[in-house]
Formats: C-alpha cells, structure tokens, sequence
C-alpha cells in the first residue's frame, strides 16, 4: 500500500509499472530517496553529466500547500547552470520594497535596490511546487536529449540495508513490493526522514516554542507589491509578528506568529483567520478588500542537523540532513545548494575519476553551510521572539531608534536572506595568491558581472575550468579556458581589484578554488588535484 | 583602537549629573528602555568590535 500523506498540486511523475518491480533485481550506480526541490536537482545536475541516477518518490508530484515561497539569487544561479533557471525568474514575483512596523506605526521603510550586473534577481518569490514543476520539466528535456534520469512516481521506499559499498532498498507500489540494490543512496526524504530513523541516526537541535498560522490568500484587488513585516502586529490576537508576502497568482503569504500555547483548531478556524487577515489588510488603507483563503496551515520550527551527512554508501542532502527555521528562506535554498555541492562529486566518483573519500567533503563543506544557516535563522528568531526582559527591552530600543537614525535598521532582524557560505580553510581550496577582492577569494562562489551582452555565468560551465580575465592571450591548458581579454569594469571590480589580471580556477558547482596573477601550468596540476582529494606529489 | 579605562570624561561630576538627569521623571521600564537606547547609541558611535567586546568583559566582569 502506497498511502497518500498529502495532495499534489502539479501531478509530475505518475505512477507506471516498470519491468524491474518483477525481474531479477536490478543495481543502480546512484538511488535518490524523495522528489522534492533537493532530489530533483541532483538528478538533473547527475543526469547532465551522464550519470545515470534513480529518483524514488511516494507521491507522483510537487505538494500542495504553503511551503518555500522565497528563493535566493545563488539558487537561482544555479538553477540557470541546470538549465531551469528562466522559467523561474519569469514566473517569480520580484519585489524591492519593504516597510517594517511596530505596533500601530511604521518604523522605516528600505528599497533593496539590488547591485547592477547581474542575470538574477536578489531573490523572487515562487510556490515550491513551481520550483518543482520547472525541475521536472528541465529533467524531461535533459532526458530527451539522452540524460539517464528516472523519476518514479508513488514509490515508496519501506526498507534500506546498507554494506560497505552498496545498499539495498525494499520498495511498495500500487502493484505490489519490490527490491533493488545501489551504489550510492542519496536521501533527500524531507524533515521527517524515514531513511534517517531506520537507519537509527539523530537529528538533534533546538524546537522553537512557537507556533505559526499561515494563509495564503487570493486577492485581486491592487495591493502593493511590497513586503510588510510588524512586530507587535496591533491587530487582535496577531501575536508578535506577521509577514505579508506578494507570490505569483495574486496570492498572498500572510504569517502570524501565535506563541506556544495554542488551542490549534481554535486558530484554523477559517472566521477566526479572516478575522486577522482583514485587520491586517486594512491597517493601511481602511478598506478590506476582497480576497479568498487558498491555503492555511499551523506550523512549529526547529532548527537541527545530523552529525554527518555521509554514512558509508547513504548520503543525506536538505531537509532530511538540516532543517532550519523559515526566517530568511534558508531550507530549500540550501538544499539545493547540498545538490550543487554533492552533483559533481558523486558524478566523478561514479565515473571512477575521483576515490570515494571525496564524498567526505561533501558532508563537512555542507555541514558548515548548515551551521551557518542554523546560526542565522536562530538569531532572527531571538530578535523576532525575546526570550527575555532584558532582550525584549533591547529588541524594542533597536525598533525605537531606527524610526528615527539610519544606524539602527541594519540591527532589525525579521530574517537575513541566504546566502551562500564561503568555504574559507577547507582543504581542497586555495591558494590564493592573487591580491583580489574578498568577495571572489578561494571559497566563494562565482559572482556574477557582465561581459559583452551577457553575463559571467553564461559563459561559465558545469565542468572545471580557468577563468582567464585579462590577459592577451589565453593560456593553452587541459581544462577549459574561459577568457575575457578586456574585463567590463563590474568584471574587474568583483574579480581584479587593483591586479592587471588574474587566472581563476573554479569548481563545477561554480565555487572558486584558487586564484593567481599568472598562469602557471604546474601550480593549476596541483590545485586540481588537491580539489579532486588526491594528494600533492 | 583599545578600550579606555582611565578617566578620559571632562567634568566628571558635570557628565554623571546629565546622566541622571536623563533619568528623572521616568518609571523603571522607560529608564530601561532609554539606557538600552542610549547603549545601542554609544556602541554605534564606536563602532570597532574589538573595542565593543573589550567593554562587554570589562562590564562582566566587575560584576563578580
Ligand atoms: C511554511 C514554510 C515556508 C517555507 N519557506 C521557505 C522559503 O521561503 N525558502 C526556502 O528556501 N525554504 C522554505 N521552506 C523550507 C522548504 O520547504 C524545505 O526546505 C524544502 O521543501 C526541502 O526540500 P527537500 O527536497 O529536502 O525535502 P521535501 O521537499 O520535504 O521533499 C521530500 C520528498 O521525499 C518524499 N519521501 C519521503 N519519504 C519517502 C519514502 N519513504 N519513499 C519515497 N519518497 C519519500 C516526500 O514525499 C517528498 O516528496 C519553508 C517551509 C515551510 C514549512
């Protein structure tokens, strides 16, 4: 029995009975577990690349309901890399504007006008599901042009075995169970995790005592394409904070921080929700205007993560190895990003190109981006929810004074955007020997900047390759060479600073390894191979 | 730039008097909340974290 836990909002794998469910059983270089944003990606990035990967999930689509509205540029970029980008950015709602209250006032309003130069947009807002579907869609046009991607639908993992090198996984299907074997199982099941409980592994971290009420709302009327977050909302029963947030579809994402004591059923009511809602959206205005409930939905948050994702021949990536708090949108969008950093690993490891210990480093160099994350979403949550006098009467002077003093906004925090982390000291960077700009040292992840019409990632591929900024004539080295004789002045600025030129070597998740003012051949042969995990002879 | 701790306040008596004249008049909360405002002020005016933390332990620390 495959039982249905939620329902679809798009249907993007149905069901269909394949060969293997009675044959002899079948071995897989790479299994994925669970078709949400993370699954997907990996399999569309492994698949690019040639690497055959098997996607298993219980459902047959992208889930309805309220989760991840926010996506942040680096997913974005990304996503472009994958070949799933525009679609995303076209149906997105781009906003810049953002006003911020305390109780009946307005403290400030800010205008993230974003820096100049880039394909992307700071971030959008976007349903999941629509992240999804544009996933599926990129994998079913990777696959007609021969990408060795399989997603099936409404199979539901019951069983995982692991050995040294490979596991075993039991499978249920509308037509009955059946088993099949894997080189590499990648568990990107979701917060819940099933692989992560019959395997016995932890999931430790902190619960936030507090409760959130989320509507999605539909309304026609002309409302701002703004974002507005109050604390001490001065509508009836608001709670401590609420967010209204602009999606695609004249939907709203309206959010009520409730507190921990709840009578749940209580606050879904739907008379007692437009109660709320209508207070909020005439707190402007004075009006009500029409809208309907789409969606509502009472959600706790917590933030935690497993000691390791790697374990043996089961990888874990996204919600299934860390989950954070939603307050700057950290959960799908570094998810995806555990996607960008194990793709290009597990692909070579399969390919025989890399040895496995490479894998390793997925699991410290991600397990340090979910520090990071955790971090972040926990001190939002400690500004947006005082634990306590002392630190509700320093929250409320931070609110005071940046109604008045510029100085004071940059300390408000209803959730800090993600980005993504810089790998600074991990082994298989460096060096840096250029005196470049801090924002491109070994570590980060490729920034964007024009050149000529376009821009940098348009140009930048998913293979390992030298950027070449600068020079004459392009170095003649075994990777590719993406040379840009005359740097647009963004170019320069993000990537030379005050150096004539410089020669970048960068990863196929587009993060830099090492940078130097001149090409030499030796010292790329000893960067790479220290990237790969292989030692320096 | 390190944390001074030795007298550098011009007036001293003049200084605590308009410290305490800030205060007047109002009830514990709003004098909480105005040393709160005006920590925040002088920590911005400051600005250099080493300096900043210095001062966090020094405060901490003449508690004990
Ligand atoms: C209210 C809310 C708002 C959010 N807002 C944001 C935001 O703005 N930005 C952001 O980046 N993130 C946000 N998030 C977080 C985001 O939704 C998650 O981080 C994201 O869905 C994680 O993706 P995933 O692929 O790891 O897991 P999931 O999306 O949970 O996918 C797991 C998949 O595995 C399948 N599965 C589970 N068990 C099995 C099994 N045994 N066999 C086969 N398949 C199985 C499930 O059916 C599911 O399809 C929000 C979350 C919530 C709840």
């Amino acid at each position: 029995m495959v039982a249905t836990r939620y329902e679809t909002a798009f249907k993007l794998y149905p069901y269909e009975k394949v060969a293997a469910q009675a044959g002899p059983v079948v071995r897989h270089p790479v299994v994925i577990i669970g078709g949400g944003p993370v699954g997907l990606a990996l399999a569309l990035d492994l698949g690019r690349k040639g690497t055959p990967a098997l996607v298993l999930d219980d459902h047959d689509g992208a889930g309805l309901g309220s989760k991840a509205i926010c996506f942040a540029k680096r997913t974005l970029d990304i996503a472009h890399r994958l070949g799933a980008g525009r679609p995303m950015v076209d149906k997105g709602v781009v906003w810049n504007v953002g006003r911020v209250f305390h109780g009946e006032g307005q403290v400030f309003e800010f205008d993230l006008l974003p820096e100049d130069g880039h394909r992307n947009p700071g971030f959008i807002n976007l349903q999941q599901p629509y992240f999804e579907r544009f996933l599926v869609d990129a994998i079913r046009e990777a696959q007609a042009a021969g990408a060795p991607t399989e997603i099936r639908g409404r199979n539901l993992v019951t069983d995982i075995e692991t050995f040294d090198d490979h596991a075993i996984l039991k499978i249920d299907t509308p037509d009955g169970p059946y088993t099949l074997e894997a080189d590499w199982v990648v568990a990107c099941d979701g917060a819940r995790s099933p692989t992560r409980d019959r395997m016995g592994l932890s999931f430790d971290g902190r619960v936030f005592e507090d409760n959130f009420l989320i509507a999605d709302v539909k309304m026609k009327a002309d409302f701002p394409t703004e974002r507005w977050f109050w604390f001490q909302p001065p509508f009836e029963g608001a709670g401590q904070s609420a967010l209204l947030h602009k999606q695609p579809d004249d939907i709203w994402r309206i959010d009520f921080q409730l507190g921990w004591d709840i009578d749940r059923d209580a606050e879904l009511d739907p008379d007692r929700i437009r109660a709320r809602v209508d207070a909020m959206l005439s707190s402007q205005t004075g009006k009500v205007p029409d809208y309907e409930l789409e969606w509502t939905s009472i959600y706790t948050f917590q933030c935690r993560r497993m000691k390791t994702f790697r374990h043996g021949p089961v990888l874990f990536a996204g919600d299934a190895a860390h989950q954070v708090s939603p307050f700057g949108a950290r959960g799908a969008n570094s998810g995806v990003q555990d996607a960008d950093n194990l793709g290009w690993k597990l692909d070579l490891v399969c390919k025989g190109k890399a040895d496995q210990s490479l894998l390793d480093s997925y699991a410290t160099e991600r397990a340090f981006g979910a520090d990071e994350n955790i971090l972040n979403s926990s001190r939002a949550t400690d500004f947006m929810t005082p634990k306590t006098e002392i630190s509700q009467i320093f929250r409320n002077a931070v609110l005071d004074l940046a109604g008045q003093h510029a100085f004071a906004r940059p300390l408000v925090n209803s959730g800090r955007l993600s980005v993504p982390c810089v790998y600074d000291d991990f082994p298989h960077f460096g060096p840096d020997a250029l005196n470049g700009p801090a924002r491109t040292r070994p570590g980060a992840a490729c920034t964007d900047a024009p050149v000529e019409n376009a821009f940098l990632l348009d140009h930048l591929s998913d293979g390992f390759m030298l950027l070449a900024l600068g020079f004459d004539t392009p170095p003649q080295d075994a990777l590719p060479v993406v040379h840009i004789a005359a740097p647009s002045p963004a170019l320069a600025e993000r990537y030379l600073g005050d150096a004539p030129r410089a020669l970048y070597l960068i990863r196929p998740d587009q993060h830099i390894i090492a940078r130097w003012p001149d090409y030499h051949a030796n010292a790329v042969t000893i960067a790479m191979q220290n990237a790969l995990g292989k030692a320096a002879r | 730039m390190s944390l001074v701790l030795t007298p550098n306040i011009p007036d001293p008596d003049g200084f605590y008097d308009e410290l305490l004249a800030a205060h007047e008049g109002l009830d514990k909360a709003q004098s909480d909340a105005l040393n709160a405002r005006l920590i925040l002020l002088l920590a911005n005016h400051l600005g250099d974290r080493d300096t900043l933390r210095a001062a966090l332990d020094a405060a901490r620390r003449a508690a004990t």
